[in-house]
């Protein structure tokens, strides 16, 4: 059946997704819901944006054959290289469209929340990029332990507002932009950071990011005669980079996608970000998804060593695709993630992010024939975790 | 039965409604501040059920809402608090809570839930309009009870005029763009947006909320709108002065 994993006309996958917002917000996802399709099919957005990605990103990210990761696991494993991306990681892909639809609708004014300060990142550097005024929400405890991705935003000519609601994290820096929207209602344009959100912004978040599918099919074809891997492996928090990487795979069922979500300290230690298994369903930020809470419909502060798999709930298309079983959900746990991150190290020559480690940690978990043609999304690079793995591994 | 909401917007008069958050100051604070407010001679409450991430409120019913959930308030907990509220008050009373904890508790044993308790209607921002009205709309009607729908500076005539074929107490009108919380007054702009509601002569009787805080404000948007909504403002006043005297806040407003 065509479309059933991709979002109906309401923003619906299966039962997942929708807008539920306050009648504050209507008008505005309203005003998107109409427009984003049309903005996104002109020819001019489209000539823009992939003209940005190509000389300002550095697409396409290279599909880079792991020689010795493969040998270590008797198969032929990919890595797609969103971590050489400009800022580091795969967001700019997504902050490049929305800066470009920000503007095709007139808005003057860009907010965004950030959990590490990735998204952030690459929200200031497309607002220094075009010129637009940029204001980052972040939770208090979150500015504190990433000090030099908020020096970047700064540098970059953002303002840096500390959300001090809540549990004072990235789930709220998400509250208190919603907010800022609401207060804002005209000129303002929100660039969400991943496939969550009121629709229409996981179906938008997911289209900017399915450039990293559709230079996959294309290289493997490349290199190895076929657009078709036989596992794709992808890391997931609010899920962009799987969204991105499952994009053009998910109505060819041949193709397994593997989706691995952060277990922190184990799925039953009650600190874990695991929202397929732990999550139930719920609306968390204008979405009807899985979402990590309690029994009575609060929603609970997840835990990952990663900040950027830290979020209480899961894009709808990947609740969706849960249920239906069109993805397998496996996670990794901290030391799982941690090993991983240092194997690839070792092996090739790559710090990868501890979010993209997550995914390369599946790996382990999973029996590959020889001929098999995996594809592991390394989303981003280590760089912003370097005081992470110092402080694990005793460097 | 008609429901005590519609009888009390049928009466002469402006009306004043008054919103809390249960568990607040404490968690057995409920009853109390609802019977003292009746006893002052307010019209209609709103209980706020506290969510952990209430996307449309500002600092104040933010802050109100975590402290009552530290204090221990859950769903369950206001159910029970409100068990015999109908032996002792009379005038109508509504609940005002985000849709995750409805959607955990079941909305068809919420509603059931609120029909026993006698509750007379609901608020329930992040429920959109489109949705009620596909879904939960009939349960809604088989328990009697009236869901409540906002409108703001930003919605349409025509969305407007939908949500009045669909409403069935009043309209919640937003005073102006923002979340809630007390304004110091309102300008040329509302005022033009009270008055072009005012004239779009629409079936259900508008009530105004958000930045509603004393007199001078309550005074100026009653001349627009069968009454007026003060939330954020009597939140203040709880977290300062004891239930006791409520009264005294009341009198200063009317």
């Amino acid at each position: 059946m065509k479309n059933f994993y991709h979002a109906d006309k309401n923003g619906y996958y299966g039962k997942f997704g929708g807008a539920f917002v306050p009648e504050m917000l209507y008008s505005n996802v309203e005003e998107l819901r109409l427009k984003y399709l049309k903005v996104i099919q002109e020819d001019s957005f489209q000539k823009e944006f992939n003209q940005l990605l190509k000389d300002y990103v550095g697409r396409p990210s290279p599909l880079y054959f792991a020689k010795r990761l493969s040998k270590k696991y008797q198969t032929k494993i990919y890595l797609k290289r969103e971590d050489l991306n400009h800022t580091g990681a795969h967001k700019i892909n997504n902050t490049i469209g929305q800066i470009l639809m920000a503007k095709r609708l007139g808005k003057k004014r860009i907010i965004a929340e950030t959990g590490a300060g990735q998204h952030g990142v690459a929200t200031a550097t497309v607002c220094a990029l075009m010129g637009m005024q940029c204001v980052v929400f972040m939770g208090e405890i979150d500015i504190a332990r990433q000090a030099p991705n908020v020096a970047r935003m700064k540098m970059l000519g953002a303002t840096v507002i500390p959300a001090i609601s809540g549990s004072k994290t990235l789930k709220d820096a998400t509250n208190e932009a919603i907010r800022d929207w609401i207060n804002n209602p005209e000129d303002t344009f929100y660039i969400i950071g991943s496939v969550v959100g009121p629709h229409p912004y996981p179906d938008m978040v997911a289209r900017f990011q399915s450039v990293i599918s559709e230079e996959m099919k294309k290289q493997l074809k490349e290199k190895e005669g076929t657009e078709n891997p036989n596992y794709i492996i992808a890391c997931v928090g609010g899920g962009s980079n799987a969204a991105g990487a499952f994009y053009h795979y998910l109505d060819n069922e041949k193709v397994k996608l593997i989706a691995v979500e952060a277990a922190g300290k184990g799925i039953n230690s009650g600190k874990s970000a695991a929202t397929s298994l732990l999550g139930l369903d719920g609306v968390i930020h204008g979405s009807r998804t899985l979402l990590m809470q309690t029994k009575d419909g609060q929603i609970t502060e997840p835990y990952s060593i990663s900040a950027g798999l830290d979020y209480p709930g899961v894009g709808p298309q990947h609740a969706h695709l849960f249920k239906s079983g069109r993805a397998d959900f496996l996670n990794a746990t901290d030391d799982e993630a941690m090993q991983a991150g240092l194997e690839l190290c070792k092996l090739e020559g790559i710090i990868p992010a501890i979010e993209s480690a997550h995914a390369l940690a599946a790996l382990d978990k999973m029996e590959f024939k020889k001929d098999d043609i995996i594809v592991v999304n390394l989303s981003g690079r280590g760089d912003k975790d370097l005081n992470i793995y110092i402080n694990y591994f005793n460097y | 039965m008609m429901n005590r909401i519609n009888q009390k917007l049928h009466e002469e008069g402006k009306l004043l409604s008054i919103y809390f958050t249960a568990g607040y100051p404490k968690l057995k604070d409920t009853v109390s501040i609802i019977k003292n407010l009746e006893r002052a001679g307010v019209d209609m409450i709103e209980i706020g059920l506290p969510f952990s991430d209430p996307l449309a409120d500002g600092p104040t019913i933010q802050q109100s809402s975590t402290k009552a959930l530290k204090n221990g308030m859950t769903t369950e907990v206001l159910f029970s608090q409100l068990k015999d509220i109908r032996k002792s008050v009379n005038i109508p009373l509504l609940i005002m809570g985000y849709f995750n904890p409805i959607i955990q508790y079941g909305v068809e044993e919420f509603c059931n839930k609120c029909f026993e308790m006698g509750i007379d209607g609901l608020i329930i921002p992040d429920l959109p309009v489109d949705v009620y009205h596909e879904k939960y709309q009939t349960i809604f009607k088989k328990y009697n009870l009236v869901n409540i729908f906002l409108i703001t500076p930003q919605t349409s005539v025509e969305r407007i005029r939908f949500i009045d074929s669909i409403s069935n107490g009043f309209i919640y009108m937003v005073s102006s763009a923002g979340t809630t919380g007390a304004r110091d007054s309102f300008g040329e702009s509302q005022k033009d947006y009270f008055k072009k509601i005012a004239k779009m002569d629409l079936r259900s009787p508008q009530i105004i909320g958000f930045g509603i805080s004393n007199k001078k404000t309550f005074q100026s948007v009653i001349q627009y709108a069968k009454g007026a909504i003060i939330g954020s403002a009597f939140v203040k006043f709880l977290n300062k002065n004891s239930i006791g005297d409520i009264k005294n806040f009341i009198n200063s407003i009317r």
